[in-house]
């Protein structure tokens, strides 16, 4: 190849003139939340150019993915938000639902937006406490984990697992709710406000955070559009973009939210914009156990079954062989319906998309990852250029990367 | 506006680029010549009642194992929505079998810079008129291009940047510590002994 080698161990020389210098922040900056590395060229403190690299933690889940089934490639999915893992699950088996005709039950629909809702929050925290810990407010971390603790024990209690849950099913999810989980749910909801609360006076009106967020990094409607942002950071910048109302799956129809904006574009605004999406989080969890219809919890359909007994005919074969009821992998048969769907979901940290290329086997023939984290990478070099170096590190908090996600 | 007629109104204003439109579970796509990719984004994205504002995805395709394609071998995938009008549509831009080429569209949505990037990186689709196109999740010193369907699932050898890696990470192993040389209780030799 004729392009020059990295040198990762090599540190980079100053530019001669005494003013401008390089300098490498990351793999293993404390503030960069996973493995990115950021090139930077500064003129004292002023970033000149800033250049993101990422591919720490590329595993090849979109090649891996075409080389199992749709029910396997599921716990593929897990690995790429780690933080809100069932997001992912969720976005992954909207989109598989769309592109086989899936139909899925409404029991099932609302335990997933429920459970979104609260990878949301638990998201939402780990941002929060790890954002204010960049800045320099420490106590809000351990404040945060607090409550993401008491999420966390809900999930374990629920499937087993506290941060790759693969719970969510294709058509529906793994297995139902006990009254047990309903109960300590809604005695989490019935403190939580009070703790949103609780963080809002340590750093809403707090001088120094108003001074590291406020006019800092700040992105207009039309460049947030152009650089492709979505999620907290689009709506901050005042652009109502939120898939849950724009394209509703699961239940998001059927229950009552709003989209909080903001007008500013800039750390502040996405900042105040996450805080009230962990209101309406709380209150979308609320609808959900208040509405959660008796019935069954995975459709008839789903081609990932754990009841071999249920599955379709021209799946039951190969799962009576298989006994664990992971189909088979036939190669060069007709299973499913050939063509191609995008389908994206609101995942915490933005637009998770997921673009399939199905040929009628039961392998999806191309899966592409439209992750929000890579893309907010990308428009970090627009975004801080000609700041200061310090506020680069409020800049990528604010930004609520992923680096899992990033390099998939 | 639905999306059909946007397809529709897209192949009067483009008449020789479309080569196909058609829909699958409710999305409408267009399969289109590479020619003239800029001009045609551009008029999807600006034109009064379309307003295509939002670039969702950029993403590769390789048809090698299809049977039923109707495309060329590399395809380039953009799937746009419109924001304030809430309709969307995919493009899919046929690149050919050899030497896959197309222009950048990273003028008109700053974000297709590293979507571009990683389809380049993973599918080796070049890019015109790109302004930095370089890998992004692999190596500069990569080789080959993963996401095609020649490329086997295990890869093909050993990183070459690997062997280089290894030989820093010998030549460092002198600075580690070693226990032989810090045994407890056996003091270096003091002055007084050797006397």
């Amino acid at each position: 190849m004729s392009r020059p080698v990295t040198k990762h161990l090599e540190i980079p020389a100053a530019d001669g003139d005494g003013e401008r210098y390089s300098l490498r922040m990351g793999p293993q900056h404390p503030a960069t939340h996973g493995v990115l590395r950021v090139d930077l060229e500064l003129d004292g403190e002023t970033i000149v150019t800033c250049t993101p690299q990422v591919g720490y933690l590329h595993r090849g889940i979109e090649k891996l993915a075409e080389n199992k089934t749709y029910a396997q490639s599921l716990i593929l999915t897990d690995r790429l938000d780690y933080i809100a893992a069932m997001a992912n699950n969720v976005g992954y088996c909207v989109a598989v639902e769309r592109l086989l005709s899936i139909s899925v039950p409404l029991r099932a629909k609302y335990i997933r937006t429920m459970v979104a809702e609260m990878s949301r929050i638990c998201s939402h925290l780990l941002w929060l406490a790890t954002h204010a810990l960049d800045i320099g407010a420490m106590t809000v971390f351990l404040y945060c984990f607090r409550e993401r603790e008491i999420l966390l024990d809900l999930f374990e209690e629920l499937c087993g697992a506290r941060l790759t849950f693969s719970y969510p099913r294709i058509g529906g999810v793994r297995q139902d709710v006990t009254a047990g989980f309903i109960a300590e749910l809604q005695r989490f909801l019935d403190i939580f406000p009070a703790r949103i609360e609780e963080y809002e006076t340590l750093i809403d009106t707090n001088r120094i955070w108003l001074k590291r967020t406020v006019g800092i990094g700040r992105v207009t409607g039309g460049e947030a559009l152009s650089l492709g942002l979505t999620g907290a950071c689009l709506r901050g910048s005042g652009i109502d973009y939120d898939i849950r109302k724009h394209q509703p799956y699961d239940a998001y129809d059927l229950v009552d939210f709003e989209v909080p904006l903001g007008n500013d574009g800039d750390i502040y605004a996405r900042y105040r914009c996450r805080m009230e999406e962990l209101h309406q989080s709380a209150r979308i969890i609320q609808q959900c156990i208040d509405r959660l219809p008796p019935g069954p919890i995975v459709g008839p359909d789903t081609p990932d079954l754990v009841m071999p007994n249920k599955a379709p005919a021209r799946f039951q074969a190969e799962t009576a062989a298989y006994g664990t009821g992971l189909v088979k992998l036939i190669r060069d048969q007709n299973l499913y319906l050939a063509g191609d769907v995008y389908v994206a979901t609101e995942a915490p940290k933005g637009e998770l998309g997921f673009y399939f290329v199905s040929d009628g086997n039961n392998r999806p023939y191309r899966m592409h990852i439209r992750s929000p984290s890579f893309i907010h990478i990308g428009a970090l070099a627009a975004i801080a250029k000609g700041e200061m170096i310090a506020d680069l590190i409020a800049n990528i908090g604010s930004l609520d990367v992923v680096l899992g996600e990033s390099d998939r | 506006m639905e999306s059909m007629a946007i397809a529709d109104r897209l192949r009067a204003e483009f008449p020789e680029e479309i080569l196909q439109s058609y829909t699958n579970q409710g999305q409408v796509a267009v399969i289109v010549r590479p020619g003239r990719i800029v001009a045609l984004l551009r008029w999807l994205r600006d034109t009064d009642g379309v307003r295509m504002d939002h670039l969702r995805s950029l993403c590769g395709v390789d048809n090698l194992r299809r049977k039923d394609s109707e495309s060329s071998r590399f395809e380039v995938v953009y799937n746009l929505y419109s924001i304030p009008l809430r309709h969307a549509i995919r493009v899919r831009a046929s690149v050919g079998d050899k030497d896959p080429v197309i222009d950048s569209v990273a003028g008109l949505w700053a974000g297709a810079d590293w979507l571009e990037r990683e389809t380049y990186d993973l599918f080796g689709i070049r890019f015109n008129n790109h302004p930095d196109l370089r890998r992004v999740l692999l190596p500069d010193d990569w080789v080959g291009y993963p996401l095609r369907k020649d490329y086997p699932l295990k890869g093909k050898g050993e990183w070459i940047g690997m062997t280089e890696l290894l030989a820093k990470v010998k030549e460092l192993d002198r600075f580690d510590f070693d226990p032989e040389r810090h045994e407890r209780g056996r003091t270096a030799p003091s002055q007084e002994d050797e006397q």
